[in-house]
């Protein structure tokens, strides 16, 4: 039976399964592992920080600081290989305890001071941006024996296509979010916190600790496709990756997550990703529409998803009350 | 942990909030296998204390002692853990979670540190079925009416702590039948040894289901007796009081009857609305206070939705001056001068952070409409005009008004209302939350405002007030206007004996 709630995923799924099967009846090579394979290459940083993202939303928030800090992990790896001869594998260590400190500190502030997450990760936006100019404002690029091995590391499909290292680090990233999500206590409280916060804390979820793990977690995973945006790019730029988080927002969204929190699903953020891959891959196919249809399609698509909710919110609630009246 | 002790113990609780008293020397004590009752009107301190007791506060003074060692709970999850179990009567469990996982939230049973879901779900109906609950625990806890999610509720509470449960206002949103099965419920718990706090205000299921009660008012207490022993009418003058006997009024030297006072002005004819308040008629003469008692959700407040349009009344019609009103919103009762000042002053009365001078112009405001702005040289002599012979304090017409006292924040709301020169003012429990002097300022208020010709409603649950203030007194029970006394009938047992005659004749 599918639940109300995974309606919206199952929407989702649905749609991407057709909007691929009328891409590959226009363009048959679109099936093919090349471009699957290259399509999670491209959007593996953004499916990353896409799973923090679902976390915070899950919650009830939101968290506009992942591009800025994908631009400063971004740097300060550049910066700290390139300029400074540390090993890649120091610089991403520090670079994630950074970026997980950080979303530790917004996650206090949003619950010890009550400030409402916009305002907070708003700051953080500017502060980590503000962060990354203060490292360099030069593209520093990146280069190093290790970081060469790493992205020489692919396993190959059948049929030419390769999964590169970033594409498994992605994959991996969301297996583990979707048991987190699902499988554990931590994942429990997410959605609990997100249903309605008052009755969490009367049933004892430790709200604070929550609500501190999950910007923590999202701080992380920003780090994390920040690293993996240095390697795809090989350099560091601190005006790279601007308006990365309303992508990650998007994706959930389509994925079938309700902005309002508390119900969706990681898996679902997979396909919000896949959908929006998919539709860059078929501009790049048909070579005569401009980039800018991306935006457009996604834009159509969160509209019909937010209409999308609301109709089945509306409609269960309708049913449920038709159901209430009869026993009445 | 001898069997000599009680299972629950509170001695000497206090807790205040910003300065202001809510809970004051407290004693209360729960035995095992006890259904105890927990009384009291709006602001008793019944919340309070529960709250303190449960975890979700922290007390100023006292200790609580749970099988005769002291405890202090500091959150929800540690009074859990101490067997405390809290069931809330509407922030309540997680619509958005199916039942099984609102029945496991945060003690998931684990496998390999992965939350197991087949044993949660084989767990959760084995618990139900012990409330005789067949129902799909995979399915969402928002597809199941309020009464069994009651019960949801009551199984995690008792299966998390187990020892003590506390209810609050569990009847409030159930049927008859429902409330029946609740009762099983819980006398099944009571069966198993579990002490049953629970708080309501229907006073009927009280002498149903509670073996003991515990009466609060204005956060003291008034008494703990066992429920065999207290007829309805001794309960009653616990919860309302009646110790003060300052009557200012001599209804005595009244006539019995009122007709001088001239011919009613504001007429309300088997006026009523279905599941709010059923029909009655009221009739009001220029410069009567007509009092409204009843205990707590008799339909008091209700009353005063329906005169002031909050609620439509569905039947009876309006009179005003013999000419037939239609008062179907604010608006229509605003533009008919009637004014209203609501009980929950901080959230349905005041606006914090605007100033005591905006405050005070709000109602003349909207009366006007917003296309003639009151200028700023008029709101001023207004506010000044009040704040003066109101003796509002501090006289700064700037000051948000959030950082008065209540009385003051009272006698602001009044304020507005006296701007637009209203014919009928209803004052919904008008000395709430304020304190001794100022109580008397009002109410000395509220007879020389009727003094010059205006009309007042007011609700109250403080009898004296009543009977200090009131020319008549309309007593409501069960949502009805049981009775209506003036003159020599006009006392404060008089009030009690028609709250409780209701009662009895419907308990028989």
């Amino acid at each position: 039976m599918i639940h109300a709630r995974n309606l919206p995923f199952v929407t989702t799924l649905a749609i991407f399964v057709i909007a691929y099967g009328l891409c590959v009846l226009q363009f048959p090579n679109m099936l093919s592992t090349r471009v699957i394979g290259n399509l999670l290459t491209d959007n593996a940083f953004l499916g990353i920080a896409a799973v923090g993202m679902t976390f915070v939303i899950l919650s009830g928030g939101i968290d506009l600081s992942v591009g800025s800090v994908i631009a400063f992990t971004s740097v300060f790896v550049a910066v700290m290989v390139g300029s400074f001869g540390v090993h890649p594998l120091t610089a991403f260590l520090a670079a994630l305890v950074i970026s997980t400190l950080f979303g530790c500190l917004m996650g206090a502030m949003i619950r010890y001071l009550m400030i409402p997450p916009f305002v907070v990760t708003l700051a953080g936006m500017f502060l980590a941006r503000g962060a990354a100019y203060l490292v360099s404002t030069q593209s520093v690029p990146i280069t190093h024996e290790f970081i060469d091995t790493m992205l020489g590391f692919y396993i190959r499909f059948p049929g030419g296509g390769r999964l590169t290292l970033l594409a498994m680090v992605m994959l991996i990233v969301f297996v583990v979010g979707i048991i987190v999500a699902s499988r554990t206590r931590f994942g429990a409280n997410v959605y609990a916190i997100g249903g309605n916060i008052q009755s969490a804390e009367l049933m004892g979820v430790p709200v604070g600790a929550t609500t501190i793990r999950i910007y923590a977690l999202s701080g992380f995973l920003s780090g994390l496709a920040g690293i993996v945006y240095t390697l795809y790019t090989s350099s560091g730029y601190s005006l790279a990756t601007v308006g990365v988080e309303l992508d990650a927002i998007a994706a959930v969204v389509i994925g079938g997550t309700l902005l309002t929190g508390g119900v969706g699903l990681v898996a679902g953020t997979f396909i919000g990703i896949l959908l929006q891959g998919l539709i860059q891959t078929y501009i790049v196919f048909d070579g005569t529409l401009s980039s800018w249809w991306t935006k457009i399609v996604i834009g159509i698509l969160l509209f019909v998803f937010i209409v999308l909710q609301r109709t089945i919110i509306w409609y269960s609630d309708r049913r449920l009350a038709v159901r209430q009246l009869k026993e009445v | 942990m001898s069997a000599s002790h009680a299972l629950l113990e509170a001695r000497g609780i206090g807790k205040s909030f910003f300065g202001i008293s809510a809970l004051e020397d407290v004693d209360f004590t729960l035995e095992r296998g006890e259904i105890h009752a927990l009384l009291g009107e709006n602001g008793a301190g019944k919340s309070t204390l529960i709250k303190i007791l449960t975890g979700v506060y922290r007390r100023d003074r006292g200790t609580i002692y749970l099988e005769g060692s002291e405890v202090s709970p500091d959150d929800v999850a540690a009074a859990q853990a101490l067997g405390i179990g809290t069931v809330y009567q509407e922030v309540n469990l997680l619509e958005n979670l199916t039942v099984a996982e609102n029945l496991f939230l945060g003690r998931q049973p684990r496998r390999f540190g992965m939350i197991d879901r087949r044993s949660m779900r084989d767990r959760s109906k084995a618990l139900l079925a012990r409330y005789g609950l067949d129902i799909d625990v995979d399915a969402l806890l928002s597809s199941y009416s309020v009464a069994i999610r009651q019960i949801i509720a009551i199984a995690r509470a008792v299966d998390l702590s187990g020892k003590v449960l506390v209810l609050d206002e569990p009847t409030a949103s159930l049927d008859a039948n429902e409330v029946k099965g609740l009762f099983t419920v819980l006398r099944q718990l009571r069966e198993d040894g579990v002490g049953i706090v629970i708080i309501t205000h229907f006073l009927d299921q009280v002498y149903e289901i509670a073996d003991r009660v515990t009466v609060l008012r204005n956060g003291r207490l008034v008494g703990s007796r066992a429920i065999s022993e207290l007829p309805r009418l001794d309960l009653i003058s616990m919860m309302l009081g009646r110790e003060l006997q300052h009557i200012t009024r001599d209804h005595q030297a009244e006539p019995e009857t009122i007709d001088d006072r001239g011919a009613p002005s504001i007429q309300f004819q088997n006026y009523g609305k279905k599941g709010s308040v059923a029909p009655f008629d009221l009739d009001i003469r220029p410069g009567e206070v007509v009092g409204i008692a009843g205990l707590l959700g008799s339909g008091r407040s209700e009353t005063a939705f329906l005169l002031f349009g909050i609620d439509r009344a569905d039947s009876g019609t309006a009179t005003i001056d013999g000419k037939d009103v239609s008062i179907a919103s604010p608006e229509a009762a605003i533009a008919n001068r009637f004014g209203f000042c609501p009980e929950e002053r901080k959230t349905d009365g005041i606006v914090g952070d605007l100033s005591v001078a905006d405050n005070i112009v709000l109602a003349l405001q909207a009366r006007r409409g917003w296309m003639r702005p009151i200028s700023s040289a008029q709101k001023r002599e207004l506010a000044d005009s009040f704040i003066k012979s109101l003796d509002i304090r501090p006289a700064d017409r700037e000051r948000p008004i959030k950082f008065l006292s209540g009385g003051n924040q009272q006698k602001a709301i009044l304020a507005r209302w006296l701007v637009t020169e209203p014919r009928l003012l209803i004052l919904d429990e008008p000395t709430r939350g304020i304190d001794i002097g100022a109580h008397a300022e009002i109410l000395k208020m509220i007879e020389r405002l009727c003094s010059e010709g205006m009309s007042l409603v007011v609700i109250s649950s403080e009898l004296e007030e009543l009977t200090a203030v009131a020319h008549r007194v309309i007593v409501l029970s069960d949502r009805r206007h049981v009775a209506e006394l003036s003159g020599r009938q006009l006392t404060t047992d008089g009030i009690i004996r028609a709250i409780a005659g209701t009662g009895e004749t419907e308990a028989a």
